[in-house]
């Protein structure tokens, strides 16, 4: 019988959180996909927390996991306002339109 | 008994009731709140002067450390904090951006900083930093109604959400090959005979994302974006606040928990030092705007101020301390400055602007003068004892090769403070400048400009305190 152990949800997890990381940097056309890479990346790491937190019989990873949750959530609040006001000025959320600022 | 926290708890409760003012009253309570946050910076430094610091103390459960350097880098913080307030309360006003929100976002990121200086645990440090990024990312983008603000906030958060993700992704390893969030914990279990592997790439996870905060190479690239877009008044906060916090944060964590690591660590500051040094310089030779020349700046003088952590002694903590007292103090008298720079009424930003300020705003113009010449390190101001100490740190811990080369570096980053300066003094006027220079803005502008130097007489009382506030960290 195939047995699912920490190793298998550390995998998980990393490859979640690379193709988060991947999101962010290779997505070339909407804001909004960057938001869902970077909540890709959080989950990914509560991913870990919890089987660390279950594989050493200690709370405290799973108390990490409710602060994550709950920051998260306030980001995408202010992540997503930001963008809101992006799009007044700018009447676009492509990336390739977050450009007036360089140099 | 006071609870050690009781600045902070002060700070907190006074904001939330300035919150539930403005909130009632509106757009007519600005200038009241801007006053009362002011004076709510200054009577929290005085609370913590009234703190002994004999011995270190927990509180809340372990989470927070109460010692002689959190004292110290809360006080400095404290100060940033209020001289910051000052410099936006005339700003604000004057620029007609009136919005209550802008103090208490200044006064809530600020209690963020406030924890990361004495954050005992890693949940703690994930928090308050996380406290402070959430307020500072609103306040990039707080005047909604212009385009640069809109996207220097949202670029400011897109890479600000990405650190903290790899901040978390290093807190998960070093978590779960420690067995323990606290620092204690993670220094027990790490030794240098036993170093578990995923620790170590924990460690590097943590240091990564915190590098973004301190805006070290290969994180920089939201600087210069963020402070050119960014309103003025909250691009001196950036400058002068959140890395001293971010940089108290990374002493603490290679001091305590990761000392065993500081072999693997150093590797990393090395890097990262050299490289915000050498793209701090070159980066900054073709500015035409001077807010993002102030970013290229700050960027290689967080280089230097890594520079001190290399030896991993306490005399090199003591220098990054006193390094980032003298860095906050010239750059909030470069802020006075440039936020008094105005031509019929319009902010000047760009370099070419201050053209013949040196005749027409003398005052002015020489202040700058004497803080750019510090910052570019030039021996009778403080700028060049900030530099020395950390060169000497370096030295002494052995890494001369990076200590030539950031000499080096700061030779060729001098060449654009020295253009700027050449601007202010031997170029024709374009037009003349307002000189509505508010009384809040001299002040800190003349403050600055007499401490660097007078430090040159002084130096060791505030190197003693730094010293003192290192000693604490090795006991």
């Amino acid at each position: 019988m195939f047995e699912i152990g920490l190793f298998h949800y550390l995998t998980l997890a990393a490859l979640l959180f690379t193709m988060g990381v991947f999101g962010i940097f290779l997505n070339r056309k909407n804001v909004i996909v960057i938001l869902m890479s970077i909540e890709l990346m959080l989950l990914a790491v509560n991913i870990n927390f919890v089987a660390f937190s279950s594989f050493l019989n200690d709370l405290s990873g799973q108390i990490f996991t409710m602060f994550v949750l709950t920051v998260a959530a306030a980001e995408a609040a202010i992540g997503l306002a930001i963008l809101v006001t992006f799009f007044r000025n700018k009447g676009s959320i492509a990336v390739e339109d977050l450009s007036s600022l360089k140099g | 008994m006071v609870s050690p926290l009781m600045p902070e708890i002060f700070t907190v409760c006074a904001g939330l009731l300035l919150l539930m003012l403005g909130a009632l009253r509106g757009t007519s309570s600005v200038s009241f709140i801007l006053s009362a946050v002011v004076a709510i910076f200054a009577v929290g430094g005085c609370l913590l002067l009234g703190y002994d610091d004999g011995r270190p103390l927990d509180t809340l459960g372990g989470m927070i450390i109460v010692d002689g350097f959190s004292v110290w880098m809360r006080l400095v913080i404290f100060a940033g904090l209020l001289v910051s307030t000052l410099l936006s309360v005339s700003w604000l006003k004057e620029n007609q951006v009136l919005k209550f929100e802008i103090p208490l976002l200044y006064l809530l990121s600020g209690v963020g900083m406030l924890f990361m200086v004495s954050a005992n645990n890693l949940l703690a440090l994930y928090v308050s930093l996380e406290l402070s990024s959430l307020c500072l990312y609103v306040l990039a983008a707080v005047r909604r109604d212009r385009l640069a603000s809109a996207e220097a906030g949202l670029k400011y958060f897109i890479l600000g959400a990405l650190s903290s993700g790899l901040l978390l992704f290093g807190i998960s390893l070093v978590y779960g090959f420690t067995g323990t969030l606290s620092y204690a914990g993670i220094g027990a279990a790490l030794s240098p005979l036993e170093l578990p592997a995923g620790a170590m790439v924990g460690m590097v996870f943590i240091l990564a994302g915190l590098v973004f905060k301190i805006s070290g190479v290969p994180f920089h690239m939201w600087t210069p974006d963020v402070y050119q877009g960014a309103p003025t008044s909250v691009t001196a906060l950036f400058a002068i606040v959140p890395k001293v916090a971010a940089f108290g944060l990374i002493i603490r964590l290679l001091t305590g928990p990761f000392a065993s690591l500081h072999d693997q660590a150093s590797q990393i500051l090395i890097f990262v030092a050299l490289g915000s040094m050498i793209v701090g310089a070159f980066a900054g030779l073709a500015q035409q705007n001077f807010k993002r020349l102030i970013a290229y700046s700050s960027i290689a003088n967080m280089g230097y101020a890594l520079l001190g952590l290399l030896s991993g002694e306490p005399e090199g903590v003591a220098s990054v301390i006193l390094y980032l007292m003298i860095y906050m103090i010239m750059t909030a008298g470069v802020f006075a400055v440039l936020m008094g720079l105005k031509r019929q009424g319009v902010a000047l930003e760009n370099i070419s602007d201050f053209a013949g300020l040196g005749k027409k705003a003398p005052f002015m113009a020489y202040s700058l003068v004497a803080l750019l010449f510090s910052m570019s390190g030039l021996p009778p101001m403080a700028g060049f004892f900030a530099k020395l100490f950390v060169f000497q740190a370096a030295v002494a811990g052995g890494f001369f090769t990076v200590a030539v080369l950031g000499v080096l570096a700061s030779v060729v980053a001098s060449y654009y403070y020295l253009r700027v300066i050449k601007v202010m003094l031997f170029d024709e006027p374009i037009g003349a400048f307002d000189c509505d220079c508010s009384i809040s803005r001299k002040i800190v502008m003349v403050g600055s400009v007499v401490f660097i130097l007078v430090f040159t007489v002084l130096p060791n009382a505030l190197l003693d305190q730094a010293q003192i506030a290192a000693g604490s960290l090795f006991p």
